[in-house]
């Protein structure tokens, strides 16, 4: 409770220091509207449904494509753990292009497949695919071998030993895993979105774009806003479940 | 019913080590960790394998585990070859090697669900019947940083006796705890023993736990590793770490020790 005060009151006081500052008129008006322009933006954005819908675009892009990306990145981490061949040669791959930032597939994925919800789809899987591989690789390669020994004596081996034993203990590396394939994906859609206008829907990266060319600082700020939330939002939903599963068993710090 | 059959204790198991050897290359050194060692262990008999570190006393646990191959010579239990792990071997290790992602339940839990035959509460009944068995029924909940080196011990003791073994390898798993949970340990252990009838390979450094707690002790020397001296431990159970008899015993032992180890680096110029 103290906690959530103590953060209520930093907010307003940053709403506060915002008004201030516009009050001041070190800026000018269009350049930084005040929190109660961008608060109307926002509320007949809502009202007339341009936000939700350019929201729900959006998150759909992203999960499709995040999915997609945790579910072949986490067999083929596995895999490339347990083959050496596949080490050295899809291990490598994905280490290289882990190092790609994802915005860069955007020029390629216009290219291969033209304004459409494929090439969004493809940019976002990029992002995900890769830190998924490299972080389930270095989970498996990083649980203590006793784990898999004391598994073996008492009659797991195979399929079982790397369901039930490595790949729950790699759990730690695999969750920060999907926490970077999230960032990756979160900001290459965003940066698509802004580059690319695709028919098949508008979403926050189109708004924020449109803001810019209308010159409307309060709906580049507000997008900006929803944004974050979204970020900060899934980061609750998604990951703390996890992250509060792995303190409470392995004892980490919080 | 079936519960009751699966609590019941196997027939311990004989085991027989003839003419083993193992070596090991590390870097560009080759390690001879055993150099033809053979030793018969009977139903039911606790037998310590004490020595230097790199006698060999580990690698023999481990190949008596099926966790290892021979290079020559055979292990059989009950004249059945030994050439993978299984589930009437368990073995324990000197870390605890439980599962961090497992509740206490769930690691005893683990080595039960491999065993055909049992529904989910009469797996659940037994892991509960071991914890109590341990002292540790309180804590099936508990996760398992939040127990202590004594109690990680007992729990790994549970899990390994949960799918009824009739052997029990142990690889100095009291090493890393503190002196007074050490001799606590000591007499769990040997009335679990007295109770469960398992045959126990017990592999330590410290003459003092060997004498303790196995009926015989066998002594290693290293480099290569081979048996040197054997010792049959005649004291009443359940036996007191702390004794005269006992002291008397591990001077013996420790004098043979010290003898063989240094006996055997001289020549190896």
């Amino acid at each position: 409770m103290k906690r959530l005060i103590i953060a209520l009151l930093f907010f307003a006081s940053l709403l506060f220091v915002w008004e201030a500052l516009v009050r001041a008129g070190v800026w000018s008006a269009v350049l930084l509207p005040s929190p109660a322009i961008v608060a109307r933006y926002l509320a007949d954005a809502a009202l007339d449904g341009s936000l939700w819908d350019a929201s729900l675009v959006t998150l759909r892009r992203l999960f499709a494509g995040y999915l997609t990306g945790i579910v072949l990145g986490l067999p083929l981490g596995l895999l490339t753990a347990r083959f050496r061949f596949l080490r050295d040669t899809l291990g490598l791959v994905a280490l290289g292009l882990q190092t790609l930032p994802s915005v860069c597939w955007v020029p390629l994925a216009l290219l291969w497949f033209g304004q459409s919800e494929t090439a969004m789809f493809f940019v976002v899987l990029m992002g995900t695919v890769w830190s998924m591989i490299i972080a389930t690789e270095n989970g498996v390669r990083n649980v203590p071998p006793i784990y898999a020994r004391a598994a073996l004596t008492m009659g797991s081996k195979g399929l079982h030993t790397w369901l039930r034993v490595l790949l729950p203990a790699s759990l730690p590396f695999v969750v920060s895993g999907m926490k970077q394939g999230w960032a990756f994906a979160w900001r290459s859609l965003m940066a698509a979105e802004i580059y690319v206008t695709v028919l098949g829907g508008f979403g926050l990266g189109h708004l924020l774009h449109y803001g810019r060319e209308l010159n409307a600082m309060e709906q580049v700020i507000g997008v900006m806003v929803v944004i974050i939330a979204i970020g900060l939002l899934a980061d609750k939903a998604l990951f703390s479940p996890w992250e509060r599963f792995l303190h409470k068993r392995w004892g980490t710090a919080s | 019913m079936t519960l009751d059959t699966e609590l019941l204790n196997p027939p311990p198991a004989k085991l027989s080590v003839r003419d083993v050897s193992k070596r090991f290359v590390s870097g560009a050194r080759e390690i001879h960790a055993l150099d033809h060692v053979s030793l018969e262990i009977g139903e039911g008999e606790f037998v310590c394998l004490v020595g230097p570190s790199g006698c060999g006393k580990s690698t023999l646990l481990n190949i008596i585990a099926g966790l290892e191959r021979t290079d020559g010579g055979d292990v059989s239990a009950e004249g059945a070859a030994i050439s993978a792990p299984g589930r009437e071997r368990m073995m324990m290790f000197q870390e605890s090697a439980l599962f961090p992602w497992l509740d206490v339940l769930g690691n005893v839990l683990f080595g039960l669900h491999l065993k055909p035959g049992l529904t989910k509460t009469e797996r659940v009944a037994v892991a509960r019947h071991y914890l109590k068995l341990v002292g540790l029924e309180k804590f099936e909940r508990a996760n398992v940083h939040e127990l202590s080196g004594g109690m990680k011990q007992r729990v790994a003791l549970a899990r390994a006796l949960a799918p009824n073994p009739r052997v029990l390898l142990m690889d100095e798993p009291f090493g890393a705890l503190d002196a007074l949970t050490r001799e606590q340990l000591y007499g769990d252990l040997q009335r679990i023993w007295a109770e469960r009838r398992k045959t126990i390979v017990f592999v330590t450094h410290n003459v003092r736990e060997a004498v303790c707690l196995g009926d015989r002790v066998v002594l290693f020397s290293p480099h290569p590793g081979r048996i040197r001296e054997e010792f049959v431990i005649d004291l009443p159970r359940p036996r007191d770490i702390n004794s005269v008899e006992l002291a008397r015993y591990s001077t013996r032992i420790t004098a043979a020790l010290k003898n063989h180890t240094a006996h055997n680096e001289e020549p190896s110029e």
